[in-house]
């Protein structure tokens, strides 16, 4: 299940709810992205999506992992608007047979979203606010799986 | 037809979402027609990493807009 949301979520809840229930899938990885502070860098982040668009492209990644990694589900919860250091950003959870499967596609879903899903992110801080692009190593993350 | 600068390209155009109304003919006339107006936008969507999404598929490449709702304007995207 793919999820934009405006508002915090709790990131425990919704991997507990992911995991309920499952009795075929042996393995359930999960990453957590949080708003960094930056040493007082960062005030305030904002993400910008584009509603419709964005959680189809998310979609299809979330596809693309389940047919490489032979998952048996994948949430993704991801934030938009403004953002506090110290919020969570991003959840994304995957459920396999097995803990390799799902510990890759996770660190293969991240690596995605860096770089590829459709979002713009905006850091304030006191020197003013400045556009954040994929940086060479959130690049060269993404090429491991090419 | 709608025109949506994501990213810093709103930053820059100051406006993120206009009506263009006769769509103009195509993907190139509408940048043309944007870069008449801002300079500075219009060098923008011709840099590097931008794509254009019509009605909410990237398009590569030259597309009429006849019959088109929607383009977007994609600086590099980050999330996570």
């Amino acid at each position: 299940m793919i999820r934009l949301s405006t508002e915090p979520f709790e990131p425990g809840a919704e991997l507990t709810a992911f995991c309920a229930g499952r009795t075929e899938s042996g393995a359930v990885a999960s990453f957590v992205g949080i708003a960094r502070a930056d040493a007082g860098q960062t005030t305030a982040l904002e993400l910008e999506a584009y509603p419709g668009f964005t959680e189809v492209e998310i979609g299809r990644m979330a596809e693309a992992a389940t047919a490489r990694f032979a998952l048996h589900d994948v949430l993704i919860v991801h934030r938009h608007g403004p953002i506090a250091p110290g919020e969570p950003i991003v959840l994304v959870a995957t459920a396999a047979a097995h803990r390799r499967e799902a510990f890759e596609a996770c660190d293969y879903l991240m690596d995605y979203l860096k770089s590829r899903a459709p979002f713009w992110k905006k850091e304030h801080g006191p020197a003013g606010a400045r556009w954040v692009e994929p940086t060479a190593r959130d690049l060269d993350d993404i090429a491991r799986w090419d | 037809m709608r025109v949506l600068l994501f990213g810093r390209l709103g930053d820059l155009a100051g406006w993120r979402e206009r009506a263009f109304d006769p769509a103009p003919a195509s993907l190139a006339a509408l940048k043309a027609l944007l870069a008449g107006e801002d300079n500075v936008l219009g060098a923008a969507l011709s840099g590097p990493g931008v794509q254009a999404a019509v009605d909410k598929t990237i398009v590569r490449g030259e597309i009429a807009l006849g019959a088109v709702t929607e383009v977007a304007f994609l600086p590099p995207m980050s999330g996570g």
